[in-house]
This record gives structure tokens, sequence and C-alpha cells, in this order.
């Protein structure tokens, strides 16, 4: 019964979506009160109907209903309970379901707490959220029900994909949709301001907190994702400038730029047109991430089963959705005006120069990702890009951002003074250049380019605290009431900066990283770094639905012990298929890597890492993230927060 | 002091300035990357005419000749060397670590890496493509559509009894 | 006017790129752009030279069968055919196999190489699925297959009536690809 429930719930939610895109752009567009005040009641009921099909999808799963093709498809009764239910949106149609209920979430969130907006601007917020849930739900019922019965139902279900049975990957795509998604609202606002013809400081208040939710998210999900191909694809990276990850880099490049260009919008009312074009852009980019994996135009270890003739129905759908939201921005954004004039020296300045370079970085990745399938298309020739064209482009581009994320935000409002500001921040400077020069000893040109950068950020971040709190220059009393007085909005800045500082050295720690592949006896030892890994055992050992190969592994150094590592080989029967287990040992600063090869007359193939500061490069991640949830908290950013911008915080921020 | 207007002109040129310098340098470096990494994909019968010098990465894709395959040490490394083919050529390769799940001879591979001056395909990644026994979720979706395989029946069988698999019936 | 022409530039973009990712698309169902596919070195070439032991069905001699040896030459016969390359023990084979005997119905030439099969298992295959195949080639340890490029089962070949080949498809055959074959027999025919 509960799915049928679920296709019911599904198909009203449809309704309630044509509901909340028609009633309420009618009612902004007719000024009819009624009409508009409609709008944040129908955004729950969508979500309500939404909320119950996802529950009764998640239901068939846990309860093994094998009548549900998508069940009987992608579980099995020996699956443990937490991947039946991620197992969920672990398919095509179940992600799809998750989609349309995390953008009904985004409606329901500007129905709730967008009170203090004007009606008309909610109404039409809630509108084009409504009408591109339109789309995706309609497609979710036509195209791809995840509720279609199978009779008779089989006695057992086909299993998931073994890579996927991880907790790395189960909770890694509902937190990417809610990045991916989440930027449906930044585009709402968009699109709302271009129906209204109007963007002020007002609107640029309050779609910044609904931006930085929305890239928190994405960045945990992006982190989340390379740290599962990390330790479970086994080869000892955490990037690899994979299609798939690309298509999630993009939007959180944009978007990040996004975040920066919303800030001059609010404080000084200039760079609208961009802002609005950055906001369509990343729900843009977003969206063609998830068409072109899905469609099987790009290929990688994260995609669905693809199915070209399901690509053409969601291009017609990104068709609708972006070339409609240019279509109105070509027609509508030259009657936005800038009015706040800056030098090019100056907070603007800095906050224009980061937009410049990141959306420069993403062109390039973009140019990166769909040049090899467009030179197929065009001139039939066979080519790829790999990571080398990604860090030959990349990183000079990146360069030029680190450098200007400490300075930038030491500058002032309008026109600054930047021998000023560099010479606030010598201190940073010197302890930057002595990093990259003590790195040097010993290292490639690179990594100590990456280490100087990384404390030239971190320190440059914790330096804009110690400036604002006048630390060491006026007594500490006053000094820790200043910092008391800080908006979080600041220390939410200076962390996420920060963070951005440790994922960096993480990244430059990897660089160094120490590799050795070995064909191994139990009872032979390895060295690698200045530790010696030594084959205890071979052995064979159940698992749930798989059965393993396991190696035991103990490490020494110096003879002391370290750890004990027991990289394994997974054998599923069901799905035929064999999964690379990694072991990994981490200290905090480095982590000892080891994976399971083949076996060979009684030796085994063992493949060891030693990866000094790996672990930074998502505990970076973290940081940022939490830098941005610590902006959310601020009252000044607080969505609905009062609707006049209090002239002197907007001046000393 | 400048007189407004003129000010006002003079920033949107900077502007514009820090725009064309972006983008500019954007595209000179995804040119230059362009010429320098782009790797291409060569079949062993291109060998001759087509293969970048050595140092070069380039992809070589092909079918694995069998009984070429040889396992072997180099400096207490495991070692795979085997013969790549595409019918009209022969490419001998080597690589040094773990050969993927699906590798097998006869089968069709993509490897990735450099041509040394000894003539030998140095592989840094190795690719297997097809499995004999692996249903890929597309094919078996279209397996179900066309009634050859009912998942009520349960889960599929293996590869190597399908041909003793009759058409469900409707 | 420059200022409108500029706002017009992104949906510019984004249309180009959407026209560029349905050809894509369009092109991927009927086999004739496959972003992961390795490309066959013999398109506009000619076969490959190779003789392989002919297939006799028993008890299906009645039904027109050639026992004959099947040899690349006999594929300059004058007129274009499609070859498959197929094994019982291949699933996607299966899968195919409907389209296949839409076509051989068609009156489309259609000839086979049974690749690394046992004989009896090959003629269980076709007795239980139909046989599509007018003439079939034993390719036993699969060297033919080598010469031919083919990096899986199945694989179809559009050779025209030179002998040239002029179309490939790696992977089962779906409508699209199926139509797509038809249409291009009928060019070279």
């Amino acid at each position: 019964m509960s799915p049928e429930l679920g296709h019911f719930a599904l198909a009203l939610a449809v309704a309630f979506a044509f509901a909340q895109a028609i009633l309420p752009l009618w009612g902004a567009w007719r000024r009819d009160a009624r009409l508009m005040q409609a709008a944040p009641a129908i955004a729950i009921g969508q979500l309500v109907a939404l909320g119950t099909a996802y529950a009764a999808l998640v239901w068939a799963a846990v309860t093994d209903d094998f009548s549900v093709l998508n069940v009987a498809e992608n579980s099995h009764t020996l699956k443990p309970l937490i991947y039946k239910i991620s197992g969920s949106w672990g398919n095509h149609e179940g992600s799809i379901l998750l989609w349309c209920l995390i953008l009904a979430m985004c409606g329901g969130a500007v129905a709730v707490f967008g009170r203090a907006l004007p009606a008309s601007l909610r109404a039409r917020v809630i509108g084009v959220l409504g009408l591109s849930a339109c789309g995706f739900e309609l497609f979710a019922l036509l195209e791809s029900n995840p509720f279609a019965r199978l009779w008779p139902a089989p006695v057992d279900g086909r299993d998931m994909n073994p890579l996927l049975q991880d907790p790395g990957l189960a909770f890694h795509p509902p937190l990417l949709y809610v990045g991916y998604v989440g930027f449906a609202i930044p585009f709402a606002f968009a699109i709302a301001a271009l129906l209204e013809g109007r963007v002020d400081a007002a609107w640029g208040r309050w779609v910044r907190p609904w931006t930085l939710a929305a890239w928190c998210c994405l960045t945990g999900g992006i982190a989340l994702g390379s740290w599962w191909s990390y330790y479970e694809l086994g080869w000892g990276g955490f990037w690899f400038w994979d299609p798939v990850e690309n298509a999630s880099l993009l939007p959180w490049l944009t978007g990040t730029a996004l975040l920066h260009s919303a800030i001059v919008v609010e404080k000084r009312e200039a760079l609208k047109v961009w802002t609005i074009l950055l906001a369509i852009g990343t729900f843009s980019l977003s969206l063609s991430g998830t068409f072109l994996v899905r469609s099987g135009i790009l290929n990688s270890v994260h995609s669905f089963a693809s199915d070209p003739s399901r690509g053409v129905f969601i291009l017609g759908l990104l068709a609708l959705v972006i070339g409609g939201s240019l279509l109105l921005f070509a027609l509508r954004a030259s009657l936005l005006s800038s009015s706040g004039l800056f030098a090019p020296v100056s907070r603007e300045g800095a906050l224009v120069l980061n937009n410049i370079l990141l959306c420069s970085i993403a062109a390039v990745v973009m140019t990166g990702t769909i040049y090899p399938l467009f030179a197929d298309l065009l001139f039939g020739a066979k080519i790829s890009v790999g990571p080398p064209f990604f860090n030959a482009t990349v990183l000079p581009l990146a360069v030029p951002v680190f450098i200007a994320m400490s300075l930038g935000p030491a500058l002032s409002w309008k026109r600054a003074d930047l021998g000023a500001a560099v010479l606030r921040l010598w201190w940073v400077a010197v302890a930057a250049v002595a990093a990259g020069l003590f790195a040097l000893i010993g290292m490639q040109a690179l990594p100590a380019l990456a280490f100087g950068a990384a404390v030239w950020i971190i320190l440059g971040a914790i330096g804009e605290v110690v400036e604002r709190i006048r630390l060491f220059r006026v007594p500490v009393a006053a000094s820790a009431a200043r910092f008391a007085g800080l908006p979080r909005g600041s220390f939410g800045t200076t962390l996420a900066h920060a963070g951005m500082g440790v994922t960096i050295a993480g990244i430059a720690g990897m660089s160094l990283a120490q590799e050795s592949i070995t064909l191994t006896k139990p009872g032979e030892g390895v060295p690698l770094a200045g530790y010696v890994f030594t084959l205890v055992d071979l052995h064979d050992a159940p698992g749930p639905n798989y059965a393993s190969r396991v190696a035991d592994l103990r490490v020494t150094r110096d003879g002391a012990p370290v750890a004990l590592l027991s990289p394994s080989r997974r054998t599923f029967p069901v799905q035929k298929m064999t999964t690379t287990e990694a072991a990994i040992h981490t200290t905090g600063f480095s982590d000892l890597y080891a994976v399971l090869g083949d076996e060979r007359d009684g030796a085994a193939v063992l493949r060891l890492h030693y990866n000094p500061l790996a672990p930074w490069i998502w505990f970076g991640a973290l940081i940022m993230a939490a830098g941005g949830g610590i902006s959310l908290a601020d009252r000044r950013l607080r969505v609905g927060a009062p609707m006049r911008a209090r002239a002197s915080a907007a001046a000393k921020a | 002091m400048i007189r407004k207007m003129g000010t006002r002109k003079k920033r949107r040129m900077a502007v514009l300035l820090a725009c064309g310098l972006g983008l500019g340098s954007a595209t000179v470096l995804t040119l230059s990357a362009f010429r320098d990494t782009l790797v291409f994909f060569v079949a062993p019968s291109d060998m001759a005419s087509k293969a970048p010098g050595p140092g070069r990465v380039f992809r070589l894709g092909g079918l694995v000749e069998s009984g070429s395959l040889r396992r072997g040490m180099e400096d207490s490394r495991p070692d795979a060397r085997f013969r790549i083919t595409d019918g009209a050529a022969t490419v001998e390769v080597t690589y040094v670590g773990i050969l993927p799940d699906l590798f097998r001879e006869g089968q069709g591979v993509v490897t990735l890496g450099t041509l040394e001056r000894d003539g030998v395909f140095h592989a840094r990644e190795v690719l297997a493509k097809h499995d004999e026994t692996y249903m890929p979720k597309d094919v078996a979706d279209a397996l179900r559509k066309s009634g050859r395989w009912n998942p009520a029946s349960g889960p599929p069988p293996q590869a190597a009894l399908w041909n003793t698999l009759g058409a469900a019936k409707p | 006017m420059r200022r409108r022409l500029l706002l017009l530039a992104p949906l510019g973009a984004a249309a180009l790129a959407g026209a560029g990712f349905l050809a894509m698309l369009r092109r991927m169902r009927t086999g004739r752009f496959d972003p992961r596919g390795v490309p066959t070195m013999l398109l506009g070439k000619p076969v490959p030279i190779f003789a392989l032991p002919g297939f006799a069905l028993p008890g299906f001699a009645s039904a027109g069968f050639a026992s004959v040896d099947l040899a690349g030459a006999d594929l300059a016969g004058g007129r274009p055919i499609l070859l498959n390359f197929f094994a019982s023990w291949c699933a996607p084979c299966v899968a195919e196999n409907p389209r296949l005997m839409a076509l051989h119905e068609a009156g489309i030439p259609l000839w086979g190489i049974a690749y690394k099969d046992r004989p009896d298992a090959t003629a269980a295959f076709l007795g239980r699925h139909g046989n599509p195949f007018t003439r079939i080639g034993r390719d036993d340890a699969g060297l033919t297959a080598i010469d031919f490029g083919v990096t899986g089962v199945p694989e179809t070949f559009l050779i025209d009536a030179s002998g040239v080949v002029r179309w490939h498809l790696s992977g089962p055959l779906t409508q699209e690809a199926a139509d797509e074959a038809a249409s291009m027999l009928r060019q070279y025919a």
C-alpha cells in the first residue's frame, strides 16, 4: 500500500508545485495580496506531500518491499539497515526524488523564515522555486517513477553497487544535493529581482544567508566525496579532476564568487547585474552537472546508470530553466543600475578581483571538462584532459586569489591604501616567506610555494582579528572587550579563510607523499618513510553481504609499534564485484595508507603510502563550512533581519 | 582632483582592464596547457605515425594479446608486461603496480603512459574496459525491458548460464 | 546596444552548449558518438583478411543456414552487410537479439561471428533466442576479433559492397542504432 501512497503524494506535490508556480507569480503581477499570501501555505503543502512520498520510498526500502522495482533493483535483505536507507537515494529514481524534496524544502524554508521579506518579493521567490519544482517533479513522476511496481515480486533484491555501500558515500549525496539545490534560493531571488526590476542593499542582505547555507553544504559535500574517494577507491589520491568531481567544483567556485559579490551589493549597491548573473550561473552549473552525469555524457565511478533518452528529457528541462532565466536576464538586467562608486584599490576592488579570478578558474575547469566531448563531437578527435592540464591552469590563477585572500579584508571600503595594508600585514608576509624558504629545503618549489601561501592565508586571517581588536596596542582588557564585541560574521570570514589555508597546507603535504608497491610474503617487512610495514598474515574473513581477504600489517618505527593496518579486498557475490578497502592510520599530521592487491605464490602485492598532512585537506574544509555556519548565526545576516541597514555596521564591516 | 565624470570612466576602465587580464590569462594558460598536457588517444597501428615523443603522456588502447602477460619483479616491485594489439600492430607495455580486477588477456584495455626510447610503453594507469561476467546496470535494464529476464525471478544468473535461459513469459 | 549584446552573451553561450549536448545525446543513441568508446581503426578501411570455420546448426540445416567457411573475401560480395560479433555467454547479446531478428526479418543480410564460444552453446543460444544470421563463422580463439579490434561482445560492423567498414557499434544494438544501421545500409546499397 505504501508505495501507492508515495506515488499519490508525488502526484499531489506536482499539483502543489503548479499552484505554487502560478498563483504567487500571478498575484505579484496583479498586485493581489490574497494570492501572494497564499504562497507560503502552498509551499508548505508541497513540502509535506514530498516528505510523505520520500518517507514511503524509505519505508519500502527498509521493509524490503521487493514488489517495488526500485527496491528490488538496488536493495537486498542482507544489506545493513543504514544502507537500506541510504540506498533510497543511491540510485537514479530515488536521487531525483531526494532532489525534489530538497527543492521543496527550499520553498518551505523561504515560506517559514522569509516573513520579513516584502510580500511581492517573497511571493515571487516562492513562485520561481515552484516553477522549477514543477519541472523536476514532473520528471520524477513521468520519466523516473521511483514507485513503479514489479509483479510477481522477486524473492530477493539485486543489491546496491558495493562501492556505494560505505558510510562516507551514504551521506555524501544528501549533503551535496542540499548544496546544489540550495543555490535555487539565490537563483529564485535573482529571477524575482529581474521580475521586479530592482536590486538594492536589502536584496543583497536577504540573498547572502541562503547562499552561505548552500555554500556550506556544498563545501561539506565536496569534502566528504573527496574523502570517500581517498579511502574507498584505494588509489591514494583525494582529487582526480574526474568530470563528476569537476561538475561539483564548478558551482562551488561560482558560488564562492557569488558569496563575495553579494557583499558588495549589500554594502555598496554595486555589481548588481554581475551578482544576478552569478546567481543564475551557479544554479545552472549545479543543474548541468547533474544532467551531464545522468545522461551518460560524462562518466565516472560516481555515476548512475546512464540513459541518453532520459538525458534528452533533462536537457529539455534545463533548456527551459536556464534558457528562460538567461533570456529574462538579457531583457531585464539593463533596468538594474549600479550606484556605488569605488576606487580600484579598495575592499570592493579586492572582491571584484576575487570574482574575476574565481570565475576564470571556473572557466578553465569547465573548458577542461567539456572540451574533450566537443572535440569528439566536432572533429572526431579522441583526446582526454588529465590532472596535468588542471594543475597547469588552475594553480597560476589560484596564486593571486591566495594573495588577495589576506590583503582584501585589510583594505577599507571605497578607497584604500594598499601600502598601508601591506605594512600592517608585514609580520604575516615575513612568516609566509620564511615558511616557504624553510620548506624549500629538501622540497620542490611548488609545495614550498603552497606552504608559504597556507601560512600567509592562515596568519592573514588571524591578523585581521588581531588588527580589529588592536591587540598589544591597547590594554589587554580593552582588546578582550573588542573581541567579545566582534560581529560573528567577521569571525566566520576569518575561520573560512583560515580553513582554506589549512586545506592548502594539506594539499601541499599530499604532494610530498611517498608510495611503495611491493610483492611481499608473510613475515617480510617493507620500509617506507622511516616506518617499517611488516606483513603478519593473510586470511579470509566473512562479512554480512560479502567475503573478504584481509592482510594484517604491523607498522613500526625504530622498532616501536605504531599501528596495525588491515587492508582488504571484498567480493560481493550478488553483484559479482570486488572492491578494495584501504586501511588508514592517521595521526592528525600524516596518514599511513595500505592497499592489498592480488596474490601470487603466497605473496601479496601491497601498495603502501605515507601521506603527510593528508587529514588537513578535509579538516580545512570542515573549518570552512564551520566558518560559514558561524556567519549564519550573525544577527546582521540572519534571515528576516530588520530591513533597514544599520549604517554604522555597514561602515565598520 | 579629477572631475567626477573622469573618475567614473577611469574606474570602469580599471574594472574592465582587470576582467580582460583575468580572462586573458585564463585563455593563455588554457591554450598553453592544451599544447603541453592534452592527452591523445593512440591505437597500436598509429604508433609509428601519431605517437608523441618520449616523455609525453598519451593513452594507448586495444586488446591485451592472449598469452602475452608476464608478471615479474623489478627492484622488488611487482611488474606486469603484456602486449596491446589492435590487429594491425602490437605494442609492448610495462606496468608497475596493481592491475585492475577486470584485467584479462584478450580483453579491451586502455592505458595511460609514455613511450620510452626502448620502444616499450611505460603505463602509469591501466583501465580494463569490458568484463565477461559483470553485467552493467543499463544492460540489465535492457534485458528486463526486452523480457529476457524478469527481476521477479530473482537476481540475474551468471553470465555463463545465459544461453540456457529462456525468454521470460509475458 | 553594445550593452544589450553583452547581456545576451550568456544566453548565446548556454544555447550553443545545449545544442552541442543535444547533438551528443542523439548520436549516442545511434552509436555515432561514444564518449567512453575506443574508436575503431577500421572505419573507412577494408576489412582485415580472415578465414574462419563455418558453423553448421545441427537440425537447422533445412532452414538454409550455410555451413561453408566464412572468409573476409566473401564480404566484398557486391552488397553491404552487417557483421555481428556475439557469444552465447554474453548477456548484452541476448538483449540485442530481438533487434537483430527484426533486421533479419526486414531482409537485411546479417553475418555473425561466434566469439570464443563452444559450438553446442552457440547452437543452444541461437535455438533459444532465434537465429538472425545468414552465415556464421566460429572464432574460437578470438584472433579474428583481435584483427577487427573488437574490445568486447557484442560489436557490430557495417561493411559496404566493396568490403570497406563504414559504421561500427560496440555494445548492444539499441533501437536507434538499429535504425541507423538500416538507413546506412540503404545508403551503401
